[in-house]
């Protein structure tokens, strides 16, 4: 065999390594979730009661389902102005200045800035001020959780957003100028419209990453394993149980952690699939 | 043109209101400034947060010791002054598990990349790349949970530094698959192809021309795929656990700095080393982000 | 030119992009209604950001600063809304550039959607229909409204922008080399199209084609590094140039 052709090979072989990775992150997440399964069935994602005691062992995932999604979808509608908001700056009112240039690096800085790191400043300066303002007695829960999330999604936000906003043709929005138009005008008529699925892709992404997000959360929403009952209830998420609970659990409580590690491994790829496959089709 | 028609039309054009409109228009950008300035304040709020809170704990011994026991701090506490020991057996940690997982993640990243890139046309190659942006997706704490799974109960038998090199490293793969590709995307082929009219041998062509050519870009992609694993928590939390002395050994457990801010974060004794560590770990992964930036910004102006 | 049948005066109007830096210099004209004048000149005399002060679209620019007056009817432009402005000024473009996420249709009354103008559905169709056949595109798109734009070819996409400037009734249409990007029988249609237009509008066309301002225009300016060299009615100016520099650029020494 000639070296070209084994060149080729180790190619090939080392792609597989992503689908043995994929596949078998997917079997072992199924495989350990069998023993809750078995015991609970469907019913898990439509329970929302959580007991670990040993001897009177209950368990089912609503809570958490519906504390991730409350959580998130809550962060995902506070992090859109503030994403769409410095998208705008960005890439539209003060493109190619210093003063975007000053905005775009304060977004990579929030990029980069630890999950945990978020938490404690979650926890040391947001929670205190929220109870100072008397929203909330502890300042634990989906309120400032959601929150600290919606701060940190926005990196993922706007990073696709802005490169699509300044793709579009300048052109367009002279046309519109033309006829009229104010500002305000060109950014909904002919800027959105054009910019519209890329942007939606984004936020989608950005949805993802919140619904995934752990030490934050964690830190900020209480721990309390019961169906969020508002705004400022304490909760709990699928990702903060499986960090809560992780290092006890054994058997069918480790089973259904195990469970809900694949819920969420399942709804991700569902989420960031579509986003890209928005992207892919439309941007 | 009806005449009525055109007198109508300008009638209408004429109530338009212009004040109200370039009213609504500046309205809409102060708000969309205000908004801008609140997301900026924030990013320097918590930086400035960090550095007053942190900076006076940083020192040698910061550096040189391993995280104090509860009882030492206490004291420490209680007598007013700054919490002895450091944050080592916590940076050592990072270190090995981060090299560790850069070992593997490096090599199969950069060639899946590649492979990717030489097929990109391919049915194949497009559901690896899926994939991969799938996997880029899954929530760190799911990848601790599997690498759990995998390493943790049947491997080294218990937490272990393999194991939290193993989750980071799933988590660098994708981001160095995908960098991978897109640097190799921006050489020129004709470079590709002088070589391949010259009869080199594949492996060649790779790494004496597509490799050195695009070597920056892999850098910057690196650098950015360590940063981007350098302050993870969570799947740590489930691989290695964490550890109160510094170690070597890659079936043991081992801290890291993370780890470590979480545990001064359960320990209200702690709370002044919270601070200097976060402002330590999130130094490092800013400098790491403004690195691969320059090395990126410095290839694009040549 | 008699004044009399003026529709805007510039008056000692300069431009400049950066400071010190003129675009355009001290430049007075007067523009006659209902006749297409044509502004021409070698590449970066100014044509462009002359035509684009007249609708102030020349202060999209960040640092551009403008001295002098510009009046239509006798109101000095640089004081009115720029909205009115250009709701009575409409523009064309060098590549035409129809709105690819809105319909023919749609583009054709986007001025009206632009501006936050409601209009009843028989409105709507009537402007379009009439618009389309102003510019003699309706037969060709008449069964394709609905369809977007940029599906048309290049000839058909700028009368549709055409339109889209005179949906909206200006009293002055502005277009800044609006063939060159196109093949000769869309630019012949267009050129119909404006002598057709002048009737009920004013026009003021840049142009780099000699031979276009001298088959359509009735007055001709001539630009050079930013000044008003020499402004006639086209004939004259084309048969007894009086400055050397204009028969030099139209014997085509330069430019
Ligand atoms: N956006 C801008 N910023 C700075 N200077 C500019 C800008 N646009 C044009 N200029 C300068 O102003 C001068 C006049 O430009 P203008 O575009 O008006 O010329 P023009 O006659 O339309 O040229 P062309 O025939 O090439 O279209 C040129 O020297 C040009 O370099
Ligand atoms: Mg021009």
């Amino acid at each position: 065999m000639n070296s070209d052709k084994i060149t080729k090979y180790i190619l090939f072989g080392a792609s597989l390594l992503i689908l043995v990775v994929a596949g078998g992150m997917l079997y072992s997440l199924v495989e350990g979730s069998l023993p809750s399964f078995r015991v609970f069935g469907w019913k898990f994602l439509v329970s929302p009661e959580w007991n670990p005691t040993q001897g009177d062992q209950h368990f089912g995932a609503l809570a958490f389902i519906a504390g991730t999604l409350f959580t998130s979808i809550f962060a995902l509608l506070v992090a859109i102005p503030l994403a769409f908001s410095t998208s705008l700056i960005v890439a539209e009112y003060f493109r190619k200045t210093w003063f975007a240039n000053v905005v775009s690096t304060c977004v990579d800085l929030l990029a980069g800035i630890p999950s945990v790191i978020f938490g404690l400043w979650g926890f040391y300066a947001l929670r205190p001020f929220i109870v100072s303002i008397g929203l909330s007695h502890q300042g634990f829960g989906i309120f400032t959780a959601g929150l600290v999330l919606a701060i940190m999604i926005v990196p993922y936000a706007t990073s696709l957003s802005n490169s699509i906003i300044m793709m579009v043709p300048n052109e367009l929005k002279e046309a519109a100028y033309s006829l009229g138009a104010t500002r305000l005008e060109v950014i909904w008529n002919v800027i959105l419209p054009n910019a519209r699925s890329g942007i939606t892709a984004s936020y989608i992404l950005a949805f993802g990453r919140a619904l995934g997000e752990t030490m934050a959360v964690t830190m900020l929403i209480g721990n309390a394993n019961i169906l969020p009952k508002g705004l400022f209830s304490t909760g709990n998420t699928m990702a903060s149980v499986i960090a809560n609970e992780f290092g006890e659990a054994s058997g069918v409580h480790l089973s259904s952690l195990i469970e809900i590690g694949l819920l969420l491994f399942v709804i991700t790829a569902i989420i960031n699939a579509t986003g890209k496959y928005i992207i892919k089709k439309f941007a | 043109m009806d005449s009525s028609i055109l007198q109508k039309r300008k009638a209408m054009i004429a109530t338009t209101h212009f004040g109200v409109r370039s009213f609504k228009s500046r309205l809409f950008f102060s708000i969309v400034l205000l908004f801008a300035l609140i997301t900026i304040s924030i990013v320097f709020l918590i930086i400035g947060t960090l550095v007053v809170k942190g900076y006076h704990q940083i020192n040698w011994s910061f550096f040189t010791q391993v995280a104090p026991d509860t009882f030492d701090a206490m004291m420490a506490n209680a007598s007013g002054k700054i919490i002895p020991g450091g944050i080592l057996n916590g940076i050592t940690g990072t270190l090995l598990l981060v090299g560790l997982a850069s070992v593997i993640a490096i090599p199969f990243g950069i060639v899946i990349g590649i492979y990717l890139y030489e097929n990109a046309t391919k049915r194949y190659a497009g559901v690896i790349r899926d994939i991969s942006d799938v996997l880029q997706g899954v929530p760190s704490i799911v990848v601790g949970l599997i690498v759990y799974l995998w390493v943790v109960v049947d491997i080294t038998k218990g937490y272990s530094v393999l194991a939290g090199s193993v989750a980071l490293a799933i988590m660098m793969l994708p981001l160095i698959i995908r960098s991978t590709e897109e640097s190799m995307k921006m050489v020129p082929t004709t470079l590709k192809e002088a070589a391949i009219a010259l009869g080199t041998p594949y492996y060649k062509v790779i790494l004496r021309v597509l490799i050195p050519s695009s070597f920056s870009g892999l850098i910057t992609g690196v650098l950015l795929a360590v940063s981007r694993v350098l302050g993870e928590t969570a799947p740590l939390l489930l691989t290695t656990l964490g550890n109160s002395s510094v170690n070597w050994n890659l079936a043991k457990p081992v801290s890291a700095v993370p780890l470590l801010i979480w545990q001064f974060y359960n320990d209200p004794n702690m709370v002044n080393l919270i601070w200097s560590s976060s402002l330590f770990l999130m130094g490092f992964v800013l400098l790491l982000n403004i690195l691969s930036k320059w090395i990126a910004a410095k290839k694009s102006i040549q | 030119m008699a004044p009399a049948a003026s529709i805007l005066s510039i008056e000692d109007l300069s431009i400049a992009y950066d400071r010190d830096k003129y675009a355009v210099k001290n430049v007075t004209a007067t523009v006659r209604k209902n006749a297409i004048t044509a502004i021409m000149g070698p590449s970066g005399c100014g044509k462009t950001t002359l035509l684009r002060a007249i609708n102030r679209m020349h202060e999209l620019y960040p640092n551009i600063s403008t001295e002098g007056k510009i009046k239509l009817y006798g109101d000095n432009i640089y004081e009115m809304p720029t909205i009115e402005l250009r709701r009575k000024i409409g523009m064309v473009f060098q590549r035409p550039n129809p709105f690819p996420t809105m319909s023919i249709y749609e583009n054709v009354i986007a001025g009206y959607k632009l501006n936050g103008i409601h209009l009843k559905r028989s409105e709507r169709d009537e402007i379009v229909e009439t618009t389309l056949r102003d510019v003699t595109l309706w037969d060709e798109v008449k069964n394709a409204l609905h369809k977007k734009g940029t599906f048309l070819s290049g000839g058909q996409q700028q009368r549709l922008c055409v339109a889209r400037a005179l949906a909206f009734k200006p009293e002055i249409i502005l277009l800044d080399e609006p063939t060159s990007a196109l093949d000769p029988v869309s630019t012949a249609k267009i050129e119909d199209l404006l002598v057709e237009l002048k009737q009920h509008y004013t026009i003021i066309l840049v142009t780099h084609n000699m031979s276009q301002a001298a088959r359509i225009s009735d007055n001709s300016m001539f630009m050079y590094l930013g000044e008003l060299i020499e402004y006639e009615d086209t004939k004259t100016m084309f048969t007894n140039p009086k400055d050397p520099r204009t028969e030099g650029y139209l014997t085509g020494k330069f430019g």
